[in-house]
Parts: C-alpha cells; structure tokens; sequence
C-alpha cells in the first residue's frame, strides 16, 4: 500500500510539471464547459458538431482555415456524420484548381469530397495583408495548440470586454481578458442572433462558441470518440487480466516459502 | 541446474545446440537462480525491456509514414494522425511511451541507489545503464524534434546551442550539427536518421546490460551476495517471470490512461503549431524528463559552465561506484544513507520542478541551491558517509528475513555473534 502510495505521490508530481497553472502567468481563471466529449466514455454531441461546423463556415472560415480537413471527414464516424449527399453539397459550394488537363492548362472545378478544405486566402502573405499584418492561425490543431485546449478556446471568444483605462489600444487591436498579453486583432467574432441555425436551436454567443469550440475538438482529434472508447475497454480488460495474472502468481509462489 | 550441464532431449536439438548453443542460452534464462526477496522496485527492468520494444515497433510503423523534411513533417504527423489506419494510437503510445520509459528509468536508477546496486561487483552493470540513460535522452530529444512543432524548433536550436559554449570551435561545432548555420531541414533529417539508429545501439547495450548482470547475479533488498542456486534463490521463470508480468500489466494501466485520455498532458501545446524561425515561444521548455538538467544548465551564469555541470551531472552517476565507500550495500542498513537517500530524491524533484520555471528570482536562487546540493550529495556526503556512518548488522543469508519478517534484528545480532564464537 505504501509503494502504491508512494507511486501516486511520483505520478502527481509528473502531472504537475505541465499544469499550466504551475507556469507563472497572472490570467485568470477560463469559464468551464461541462464539455460532453470529457469524461471517459464522452463522445461528440453530433448536433452541436453539426451546428459548429455552420458557425465554422458563416463566421470562422474568411478568416481561417482547417487546413488538414478533408470534406470526406465530415461523413467519417465519430464527427458530424453529415450524409454523403449533405457533404457533397457542402464541398461542391467551394471552388477549387485542378489540372493540367490534356491540353496543359489548370481549371477550376467545384470540390469533392475527397478535396482539402478550401483555405480563405491563397498563401500567408496574402492572409496578413488583408488583416492588419497579423495571421489567422489555421484551426486543424488550434485546440490542442494552446494551453487550456476547448476551455481556452471558448473563453476567449467570450472574452472580450472594453479595456481598462490604462491601457492604450491602437487601431484594429481588441481587449480581451483570456487573451495572452490581453490584446488581440481579432474583433469580437460573435454576437448574439449573428447566424440562423439551420435546426432552430437560439443562436447565442454561449450557444455559437460552445458548438463551433466542439467542432474544433473534433478537427483537432478526429478519431477522439474510437480513442474514448478503445481506452475504456482495454483499462477494463487490464484490470481483469491483472487480477487473474495476481491469482496465478501466488499460486506459483506458494510453492516456496516466501512472501511476495 | 548448472548451464554447463544442459544437453537437449531431441537428436536434432543436439546437433543444433552443438553448433549454435541457443539452447543452452534459453536454459540459461529460464533457470538462472534469482534472489527471491526481489521487492516490485525490481519489475521495472523487465518493463524497461517492454517499453524499449514498443518504442522500437511502433517507432518502425511511424517511421513508414514520416517524412523528414522541414516543409513536410508537420502534415506528415497530421497525416498519421488523421489518415492512417490507428495511426493515432501508434503515435500516441510512442510519444506516451518515451514518457513512460523515463518514469520507468528514472524507478529503476533510484532503485539501484537505494539498495547499493552499483557497488562492486556491479560496477560494469551500473556504467552500461548509465551509457543507456544517456542514449535515451539524446535520442528522446532527437524524436522530440521529428514532429517540427514550435517546441521541437525551438527546443533543437536551445539545445544545439550549447555546444557554442566550447571555447574556439564552438561555433564550428554548431555549424556542423546543424548542417547550417541555423536549425533546418539538414538538422532534421539527421536528426530522423540518428533517432532511428540509437534505439539499435541501446537494444545492443541493454542485451550487454542483461549479460552483465548475469554474472554476479541480482542485488537484492538485503544487498548481501548469496550463493547461487541455493535455497536464497527462485529460477527466474516462472517465479520472476510471472511476478514481472503482473507488475507491467499494472504499468500498462498507467500507460493506457495517458494514451486514451491524455495524450497530450505530458507535451506542450506549442509543438502543435508549425515550426516558425521567426516566433519564438514565450518559454521554451524540454520534456518533463530532462528538466533536471535544465535547471543545472541555467543555473550556472557562465555558458560554458552550465553545459560542463549539466554534463558533470551524469558523470558524477557514471563514477558513483568509487565515490560510494560504504562496503554495506542496501539502504536498509544504512540509517544515514537513507536519510540523504531521501534528501536526494527531493533535490532531484525540486530541479525539475525548477527546470520548468523561468530562471528568475527566487526560482534562480533555489535551482542554485539544489544545484549545489546534487554534488555535494555525490562529491562529498557520500564518500564521507561510506567512512564515518555506523551500519546495522546485515543478515547473513536473505532466508532469514524473508521468513522472519523484515529485517529480524534480533536474529541477525544472534548470527554475528555465533559467527563471531566460531
């Protein structure tokens, strides 16, 4: 009991390492989300991926891009599980080159499924100039790519607040409270009513960033949902098979006089 | 029992072992007599073995999918991870597993300073695991760089910097590991090329780890050589094998909880974001096993310093064998040793907690103080105490204390005596 103690107490410590809490930084503390994807066995709300992948693309995506995303992912088990018919409509609102044909020259074609999504801007150039030199990260990863993940993330497009009287902001720079630094170049990107969900469900901000936040998880980590449900199983089944491995231990040890 | 004595039952089995004595080697194995006081400190060589596979296997599986070039890595691990079938959780358990290897490195390095390990006639057994430490660790900061995230940028450019610190060739140093005059594409894939290497050559030193041990045999908890096989001892399979299976199957409950449901706990978010020359992150941090060293590192003010300490660190571990002078192996009976035993697992826990800080105020002046108190541990409360220190008596065979409770005082001071009348 002691060793197993001892363990936890080392296993603790190894945890604490990365706490961001424990990287002196004054922010304060994120909103929490009882996130349906958290615990153990969680899983993706299919509604709210399917709901934030509309705010992804009314709001989110002239900015953004979710570059390692794929049209055909929003049909695959474990995300928004669209139709094929409902993603083959999505993907053909989006143009994108194709070629050489036979004659060598590039054309333009709707997107399929098997299309990257279409990025908003050609190149990272192209991106800066048209906001104020500052780059919109691409959002494939973004959750996973800051500290405090889907909290972070949803706090900070809650964030937004009127800066406090010392602090100057210059042109096309934003307060906001969960920001590192406390400025950002982005505007507030959500506002009550800004989109009409296509299932009626009210549009707030809470609402949009709670599902768009979702969404993003699950760009982030595709395959979370086989991963939840892969880790519950094989845990169980090393529990089990310690216990038996325990019993049959002690059976071969009580051979010898000996404790173990 | 012997080994010697061995002679397959089949003709063919004979005529093969004649030839190419496997046979023996497996009989060998499976008899080689084992104390049979080992504690659960002891499973962790066995684990260590395991994680050392599974790093190898699945580092193999991902190196088919890998591409090392600066502008394709990043999308290459995005690719894994998204495209290939169970890609995720074969990168994953490997970025999980090289945690979980130094969680168990660092048990199974305690361990042995705990109950003597390395002391005579161990000595060459110790030194090999040493070599094997340090291998693990630049081979784990190469494979930290493959994914060409901030941190893995950012992390290579810190670290290959300190060669700089060498006086007059520094900077021809740095040139030429990077292939450059910067961290970039040549530095990367060298980098892919010697982290697939070096898992080989410590596969190498761990079979001559393994070898090496099996010449005196184990150490045990009371840290007394005992003869082999005698009534001390178990053949190592089953008894050993089945206990260090047990222990690795609770291992591999840790293991799974960190790689179905944190994956991403014992990283940093900024290796997530692509690399960028031109951004550099707020805090630049190594993974959480090498932050002891950092913290050595950083808490000297002069470069060249810092890097001769942090290498002097493991050194100090690579001689520890003479700077130890107690002839009484195992803490148990060692009341003094365990006391500074204890001070030194916290010392080593304060700098990494140090490691991770930024090396300012007071986080400064206590990785300073730690600093100093690693060396002085090895440098001089060692040898002093091996001197001075008053031992209790140690038993003269283990069945004593195995059977008599844990160790019998009474019984032992019994037994010196009688060995003294004689």
């Amino acid at each position: 009991m002691k060793k197993i103690i001892k363990l936890l107490f080392f296993l603790t410590l190894l945890i604490n390492f990365n706490n961001p809490k424990a990287i002196a930084e004054s922010s304060p503390e994120l909103l929490k989300v009882d996130w349906s994807f958290k615990s153990f066995i969680g899983k993706f709300d299919r509604a709210s991926l399917q709901r934030g992948y509309q705010v992804y693309n009314e709001v989110c995506s002239s900015c953004h891009s979710v570059k390692y995303l794929s049209y055909r992912n929003l049909v695959e088990k474990g995300g928004p599980e669209f139709s094929e018919e409902e993603a083959k409509a999505i993907a053909s609102n989006f143009e994108v080159i194709d070629g050489p044909d036979s004659t060598g020259e590039m054309f333009t074609r709707n997107a399929k499924l098997s299309d990257k999504f279409v990025m908003p801007y050609a190149n990272e150039e192209e991106a800066k100039s048209a906001n104020g030199g500052a780059y919109p990260p691409d959002m494939s990863v973004l959750v996973k790519a800051r500290k405090g993940g889907a909290d972070y993330i949803y706090s900070l497009l809650l964030g937004y607040e009127d800066a406090p009287a010392d602090v100057n902001l210059d042109d096309g720079v934003y307060y906001n409270k969960y920001m590192y630094g406390n400025k950002i170049k982005m505007s507030a990107p959500l506002s009550d009513d800004l989109i009409e969900y296509s299932d009626g469900t009210k549009a707030t901000s809470e609402q949009m960033a709670k599902d768009v936040v979702s969404f993003l998880m699950w760009t982030a980590e595709p395959h979370l949902e086989l991963r939840h449900k892969f880790g519950f199983r094989v845990i169980i089944y090393l529990i089990i098979i310690s216990v038996l491995v325990y019993f049959i231990m002690k059976k071969i040890w009580s051979r010898i006089e000996s404790k173990i | 029992m012997s080994d010697h004595d061995y002679q397959p039952n089949s003709k063919l089995g004979k005529w093969f072992n004649d030839r190419l004595p496997l046979l023996t080697l497996s009989s060998h194995l499976r008899e080689y007599p084992t104390p049979k006081n080992l504690n659960y400190w002891w499973t962790f060589g066995g684990i260590l073995t395991f994680c050392l596979i599974v790093q190898i296997v699945t580092g193999i599986i991902l190196g088919m999918h890998y591409i090392a070039n600066a502008d394709l890595a990043f999308e290459s691990v995005e690719h894994i991870m998204r495209d290939v079938n169970y890609g995720w959780l074969i990168r994953y358990v490997h970025a999980n597993g090289s945690s979980m290897f130094f969680l168990a490195v660092y048990i199974h390095i305690f361990r042995a300073l705990y109950y003597g390990s390395y002391k005579s006639p161990r000595e060459i057994i110790w030194i090999i695991g040493m070599i094997i430490y340090f291998l693990m660790m630049a081979t784990a900061f190469m494979g930290y760089v493959l994914p060409w995230g901030q941190m893995s940028f950012w992390g290579a450019t810190v670290i290959t910097n300190l060669f700089s610190a060498v006086p007059f060739v520094g900077e021809s140093i740095t040139n030429w590991l990077w292939g450059g005059y910067a961290v970039g594409n040549p530095t990367l894939t060298r980098f892919f090329s010697l982290h697939y290497l070096l898992p080989f050559l410590i596969l190498g030193l761990v079979i001559l780890h393994i070898w090496a041990l099996h010449v005196p045999g184990n150490n045990n908890p009371i840290g007394i050589e005992i003869k082999q096989p005698s009534k001390d001892t178990v053949p190592f399979h089953p008894y050993i094998v089945i206990k260090d299976l047990f222990a690795l199957i609770l291992f591999l409950i840790v293991f799974a909880f960190f790689v179905f449901y944190s994956p991403n706990l014992l990283g940093h978010a900024d290796n997530y974001i692509e690399a960028n020359p031109l951004v550099t992150p707020a805090h630049i941090v190594p993974e959480w096993y090498l932050l002891p060293f950092y913290a050595i590192l950083r808490s000297i003010p002069d470069k060249l310093f810092g890097v001769i300490a942090m290498f002097a660190s493991i050194f100090v571990l690579v001689i520890l064998p003479w700077l130890d002078t107690s002839k009484v192996k195992s803490a148990i009976f060692r009341p003094i040793y365990k006391q500074f035993y204890w001070f030194l697992v916290a010392d080593v826990i304060i700098l990494g907690y140090m490691g991770a800080m930024p090396a300012e105020g007071t986080y400064l002046i206590i990785a300073r103080i730690a600093t100093a108190y690693y060396f002085l541990h090895f440098l001089i409360i060692l040898p002093f105490l091996g001197k001075k220190e008053k031992t209790l008596d140690v038993p003269l065979n283990i069945t004593e204390p195995v059977l008599g409770g844990y160790p019998n005082q009474a019984k032992t001071k019994e037994k010196s005596n009688i060995k003294e009348n004689l």
